[in-house]
């Protein structure tokens, strides 16, 4: 599903590469932990996944594509097959819940009876049925996430990122995100998250990879935030 | 869905923007009244030339009896013999496929209808009968060739000189094509001013709605469509203004010009068609889309790629 061979990326010319010989390989289906402290190139990681940045050396293959020699028509739909979550949610104001995983539908030109079809469905699956109605403003910050969750799956992606998803979060409604990932991994789609939170982590007992400067330094199959606890 | 999509996209880019909207509106509006001007200008001078033309003639003019080194006036004034002379030449197989009409004038009446002219200005007081030769007007059939009988006659024997009105309507036209070039320049700044505030307004346009452009291109939008609402924001605000001014131009030309011109310049300028306005209107149109062209194809390439 991704595959790293050797990936180096390093943003400006003498800067220290923010990620330095990467290998990494995440099989369809796994839900995958990124953890490391802030810098340590997960986020860069992730935008080398959805095609935002180039890599500058190495080999990188995302759903059995070359990202490197992807054309530029190639990208959109290529990035279809991909949603993203981010710290800072980025919804869309002015739109009420339902228009803003609809949005997501709209934007790549699905029709109008396969949206109002799929989105009561995904905005059950991240457990808002009933609050399609609400603006992003009434909700609380755990809520807004969902939407954020339901727009990046709506489209059945194949792969989701998510960047830090609860770093906005408290604990207890944290927690409630991690089951709403868990459940969107049990339908088949691969999970890749960038985290600091502990808890989160320990309690998932998932793959953990740790970054630190640009290296992968762990790298366990079930593994805990702070290593062998 | 697209279709409605789009347009309520820009519905609301039109709200959000609304007064550098208008501000695109207003520039491209007088930018496009100049040049619709300028072509309206073309027009006008085209039709006069085609009156005017058709009334050109050449004027022989004679030797005066006063007459003393001037021209081909040695001799005096023009005698019977070298009048003949010269309308055997205005009638000769050389000559007569260029002359339509010739009509000689007389000394005296020459001297009359400078009088009428001039009557009572210090420039009659010196003049005399004898300052005046006879005068013959020659129309021609095609006005541009006025120099073929100008440089046949002009040299001979009792011509004082044989003048075309060229020269009156050169300064004319000369007027006219600097006024047209005078509209130009003012559309050309005035277009680039346009060109500018597109692009501005497009960038403005791209910033506030960076949230939502970020989505799109997240979850794979096409970049047609993630550009589209912006390029046609952009278009339709300069087509608004390409219809103002061909409503402008026509007005203009309806109510005010034709009225004015008919009334105080109907000898010199002929009269000013509105139906012009409308001749130029498809030119506007085209010259508004390609201003919010350029303008996208400047802010987008770098804007909102992939």
């Amino acid at each position: 599903m991704i595959k790293f061979d050797n990936v180096t990326k390093i943003y400006a010319r003498g800067a220290r590469p923010a990620l330095d010989g990467v290998s990494l390989e995440i099989p369809r289906g796994q839900f995958c932990f990124l953890v490391g402290a802030s810098g340590s190139g997960k986020s860069t990681l992730l935008s080398l996944v959805l095609r935002e940045e180039h890599i500058t050396s190495g080999r990188a293959f995302v759903l059995g594509q070359d990202i490197a020699k992807m054309p530029q028509r190639r990208i959109p739909r290529f990035r279809r097959q991909i949603g993203s979550v981010f710290q800072d949610f980025r919804l869309l104001e002015r739109k009420t819940v339902f228009q803003n995983v609809a949005f997501a539908m709209q934007v790549i030109g699905r029709p109008r009876h396969a949206i109002m079809r799929t989105v009561p469905d995904v905005l059950d699956l991240v457990g808002l049925a009933g609050k399609d109605k609400r603006a992003p403003h009434e909700l609380s910050g755990g809520e807004q996430q969902r939407v954020a969750i339901a727009r990046a799956v709506v489209n059945r992606p194949q792969i989701l990122l998510a960047d830090e998803p609860t770093g906005n979060l408290d604990p207890r409604t944290s927690e409630g995100i991690m089951a709403v990932l868990a459940r969107v991994n049990q339908t088949g789609t691969t999970v890749v998250m960038a985290t600091h939170d502990v808890g989160l982590v320990d309690q998932a007992r998932q793959r953990v990879v740790e970054l630190v400067e640009g290296r992968v330094v762990r790298d366990e199959a079930s593994g805990y935030y702070g290593g062998d606890a | 869905m697209r279709l409605r999509f789009v347009l309520a996209e820009i519905a609301h880019g039109f709200r959000r923007n609304a007064s550098m909207i208008s501000a695109v509106i207003l520039v491209t509006f007088v930018s496009l009244s100049a040049v619709g001007a300028a072509l309206m200008l073309q027009f006008q001078v085209e039709r006069i030339k085609g009156d005017w033309y058709g009334r050109m003639e050449v004027s022989i003019y004679l030797c005066p009896e006063d007459a003393v080194d001037q021209g081909n006036c040695a001799s005096g004034a023009v005698s019977a013999d070298q009048l003949e002379a010269v309308e055997d030449r205005l009638e000769s197989a050389e000559l007569a496929p260029y002359v339509r009409e010739t009509s000689l004038q007389s000394a005296e009446s020459v001297f009359e209808d400078y009088q009428v002219r001039f009557g009572g200005s210090y420039m009659t007081d010196e003049v005399s009968v004898e300052m005046f030769g006879p005068v013959i007007h020659v129309a021609l059939t095609d006005p541009e060739k006025f120099e073929v009988v100008t440089d046949a006659v002009g040299a001979m024997p009792g011509v004082l000189q044989a003048v075309d009105q060229s020269d009156l309507f050169d300064r004319l036209f000369d007027l006219l094509s600097k006024l047209r070039l005078a509209a130009l320049a003012v559309a050309a700044v005035l277009g680039l001013a346009a060109v500018l505030l597109i692009a501005t307004t497009i960038r403005l346009s791209a910033l506030s709605r960076q949230r939502e452009t970020g989505i799109m291109r997240l979850v794979g939008a096409s970049n047609l469509f993630i550009q589209l609402p912006f390029i046609l924001e952009g278009a339709v605000a300069a087509l608004l203004g390409s219809v103002l001014a061909v409503g402008a131009l026509w007005g203009v030309a309806e109510f005010w010009l034709a009225g004015w011109v008919e009334r105080n310049f109907i000898v010199v300028m002929g009269s000013v068609n509105p139906a012009d306005a409308i001749a130029v209107a498809p030119w506007l149109v085209i010259a508004a889309v390609a201003l919010a062209g350029v303008s996208s194809v400047l802010t987008l390439r770098r804007f909102t790629r992939v």
